[in-house]
């Protein structure tokens, strides 16, 4: 697998959400790639369009021009094979609504694996796999989202994914409704995941230090405009825009942060 | 909680012990009295005797056992009736949740403008095309009911169309009729369940009003309502042939809607049982320990509808003018310490302490809210729920002033204008006479700190109040506190899951664990991690922080303006 060529690509993306004189354009020109093997962190206030770019990528929404590449594939174009779309898989971000509360947590990866059948038993195994994947054990498969808290939850939405046997993997701020502890839990699986399965992800967030955490570029974005891009270090270090000077000058407890003035 | 899933609602045992006598009378009435209730007997309209407790009809038939044969019958098209109903409403109703848009558009509408026709007359129009008869009467009742459950199955349907399972399951690509069968229709089971029961009621009712009018059963078969139809020519010589159908009428109309009733207690959890009002351990009240404390909070302790404590006996004070903050992760007690402090806890929970106090304000007795009110501000997670969406913010934002401080609607109106500018709110004559959804989540909140500013409070309680917003807006808000707190000597207690935002804030911060205070400290230990318990040293490794940051000179000269205690 070639390092540093993109595996997704979106160039001068458009997207209008609504009809005819209530649409509301909320991604502008937005062009971006990721390498393979890379994760790339997408940040920005609420408006600013991260979630529309995973919504896009996937398919919910469709641009009103500009080009989607996948892999070589142009994701735009109608007759895209669900095979392809299911090499990209989204991760959501509330972990109490992404799993269905009547059906058992095999039954919900089942129905990844093989979404017709959705039948457990031929798919044993690579269920409890995925569920190993992130640390969860095999009692979990029989037991149902109630009996979970919000962190295993998320671990759970985690492995669905992963049991597709995705390429890239957007989560779409998938630690915002937990706590920091559960939180650093996450990261650190995520972590562990992307170096183990050289896996390529989006990871949408409000929070910059939980981007810098974990990803290897940065993308930050405001009312639907890619001000900036480039590497966590380099953007941390010495941002290029005003807004993500704003935005870490924004961080309580961060060296730059004023309470006062 | 576990005894209380198991306990079944009295009307439920009511409901399926009435509908089981019912089924048994069914199966049983037939095989035992269809001689007595169809053979044509000598005496004709004959008073009740012990052979007949009900007398006999006009040709001699026993009434009581006619009305006890009838109800399989009844029960049979009732149920036909309700089936069809059902499955063609809730195919209707929630496959249009799988199909495009436009398509469900046009049936949804088509339903709504045949629920507006009131069913029966749908009812009674079908079965006059279909001619009368037993069949065109279920047919007629069972379409008749259609659109109603079409409606509401796809309104129940709607609620969770949208959530991220259906939308996962879609992107993994499951096929439409899939995702129904799989996902939509047992979410939506439960409450099926009991409309079911109440459709069925609503069924036995509307064949029998057919039947009564002659529409439905034909001779010789006879259902409830054809013997109605049968006792009225001779209602006044033989009022009792009324009395056998009208009775099993209403006991099956009874049996039903008390099932119906009893499922739907069952499925909501705010009427399983009644719930106990958890009783506090009465505590000796005791001597301020700290005189010199605007709040003084000592042994307080929470206890949940269930009886476990979710605070445990705290004892912690604020001093006037100070910031503390209130840290922990959810469960840790952190807001329930808050809600007791105003007295605003949930029903059911309990509150005690030995001294809770802010100022010489008793705060265990409660009794003077007027005060309460003034001298404590709220300021909660989620700006928009804090509002009525439907009223003006002017009219809400100067409800303190006008019911706490008596002004006039003129002055409380000045004052909150005054207010909002002081909060940095542009246009606020402007912000005053607009919608809650017209502002945004940090002017928002900014407006109910604005509000509950008005009564000069002594402590701000913020619980969570800038978790909903954005980085930018939150430190402003943050701002905002500091700045109230530095001018007007306003005391804050603010509670948050955010170690960063606290350290930022607070002069001196309290972690919470699992209803307990496990560590004290100042903010400057806080800044310089010198923590001793383990678990504030997990969490602040946890928070992930903005290390390598660009810091300019003039940076370092503002960053000194922090008060450190």
């Amino acid at each position: 697998m070639l390092e540093n060529t993109p595996l997704i690509e979106l160039a001068g993306v458009n997207v209008s959400l609504g009809h005819g004189a209530r649409a509301s354009h909320i991604l502008k020109d937005v062009s971006l790639s990721v390498a393979r093997g890379t994760t790339v962190g997408l940040v920005g206030e609420s408006g600013s369009g991260k979630s529309t770019i995973a919504k896009t990528v996937v398919g919910i929404h469709r641009p009103s021009s500009g080009r989607i590449t996948f892999d070589g594939v142009d994701l735009t174009s109608p007759g895209v094979s669900k095979k392809v779309r299911r090499r990209i898989q989204l991760v959501p971000q509330d972990p109490y609504s992404s799993l269905d509360p009547r059906r058992t947590i095999a039954q919900t990866l089942a129905e990844a694996i093989d979404p017709v059948a959705a039948r457990v038993g031929p798919h044993r195994r690579r269920i409890l796999e995925a569920l190993e994947m992130v640390s969860l054990d095999a009692s979990t498969a029989d037991r149902y989202p109630h009996e979970f808290s919000g962190g295993q939850r998320q671990r759970i939405a985690i492995a669905r994914a992963l049991a597709v046997g995705p390429e890239l993997v957007i989560a779409d701020e998938i630690t915002s409704a937990l706590d920091v502890s559960t939180q650093a839990e996450i990261l650190a699986l995520l972590n562990r995941l992307r170096r183990d399965l050289s896996l390529t992800m989006v990871f949408i967030s409000h929070n910059l230090a939980v981007v810098r955490a974990l990803c290897d570029e940065v993308v930050v974005l405001l009312h639907g405009e890619v001000v900036e891009h480039g590497q966590v270090i380099d953007v941390f270090r010495r941002p290029q825009s005003d807004y993500t000077r704003r935005l870490l000058e924004s961080v309580p407890g961060g060296p730059a942060f004023r309470l006062v003035g | 909680m576990a005894d209380q899933r198991k306990r079944i609602p009295a009307s439920l045992i009511a409901g399926l012990v009435m509908l089981a006598v019912l089924v048994i009378v069914a199966v049983l009435a037939p095989l035992f009295l269809s001689g007595a209730a169809t053979t044509i007997g000598p005496e004709s309209r004959a008073q009740p005797s012990p052979e007949h407790l009900l007398g006999t009809d006009s040709l001699g038939r026993d009434n009581l056992s006619r009305a006890l044969v009838a109800t399989g019958l009844t029960l049979l098209m009732s149920l036909a009736a309700t089936v069809l109903s059902v499955v063609a409403g809730v195919l209707i109703g929630g496959l249009v949740w799988v199909v495009p848009r436009l398509l469900r558009e046009i049936v949804l509408r088509v339903v709504d403008s045949t629920v507006a026709f009131p069913s029966l007359i749908l009812a009674l129009v079908i079965a006059a095309i279909l001619g009368p008869g037993t069949v065109s009467a279920v047919i007629a009742i069972g379409i008749a009911g259609i659109p109603a459950f079409a409606r509401i199955t796809s309104n129940m349907t709607a609620a969770i169309a949208h959530k991220d399972f259906i939308v996962t399951a879609r992107l993994l690509g499951v096929p439409g009729i899939m995702v129904f069968a799989r996902h939509l229709l047992p979410n939506i089971g439960g409450p099926l369940l009991v409309l079911i029961a109440s459709s069925f009621a609503l069924s036995l009712l509307e064949i029998s009003a057919l039947s009564f009018v002659g529409l439905g059963v034909q001779s010789p078969d006879f259902d409830y309502g054809r013997l109605l139809n049968e006792a009225l020519p001779s209602i006044f010589s033989q009022p009792l042939q009324v009395v056998g159908p009208s009775v099993m009428l209403i006991f099956a109309g009874i049996a039903a809607m008390l099932t119906g009733d009893g499922l739907a207690a069952r499925m909501d959890p705010w009427s399983r049982g009644r719930r106990r009002r958890a009783r506090p351990v009465p505590l000796p009240a005791a001597p301020s320990a700290v005189p010199d404390a605007l709040l003084e909070v000592r042994d307080l302790t929470v206890t949940a509808p269930s009886g476990a404590d979710v605070v445990k006996g705290i004892t912690f004070d604020i001093g006037p003018g100070e910031i503390v903050g209130l840290v922990g992760e959810s469960g840790s007690g952190k807001s329930m310490t808050a809600m007791a402090v105003a007295g605003l806890q949930p029903e059911g929970v309990a509150v005690s302490a030995r001294t809770m106090r802010l100022g010489d304000l008793d705060l265990v007795k409660g009794s003077d809210k007027s005060r309460l009110a003034r001298d404590i501000g709220l300021v909660y997670q989620d700006p928009g729920g804090t509002f009525n969406p439907a009223l003006r913010l002017g009219g809400q934002l100067t409800e303190v002033a006008r019911v706490r401080l008596g002004h006039s609607r003129r002055s409380a109106h000045d004052l909150l204008v005054k207010s909002l500018g002081d909060m940095r709110v542009r246009n606020p004559e402007e912000r005053m006479s607009q919608h809650p959804f017209q502002l945004s989540g940090g002017m928002l909140q900014r407006a109910i700190i604005a509000s509950s500013l008005v009564t000069n409070p002594r402590l701000i309680i913020a619980d969570e109040p800038t978790t909903a917003l954005d980085v930018t807006v939150q430190a402003e808000v943050l701002r905002i506190l500091k700045r109230i707190n530095r001018d007007e000597g306003t005391a804050i207690l603010f509670i948050s899951h955010d170690i960063g935002v606290v350290e930022a804030l607070c002069d001196r911060i309290l972690v919470m664990r699992h209803g307990e205070i496990i560590e004290r400290l100042t903010a400057a230990q806080l800044r310089a991690g010198e923590v001793e318990h383990p678990y504030t040293r997990a969490l602040l490794d946890a928070t992930p922080r903005l290390t390598e940051m660009p810091v300019t000179p003039e940076m370092l000269e503002t960053s000194k303006e922090i008060p450190i205690a």
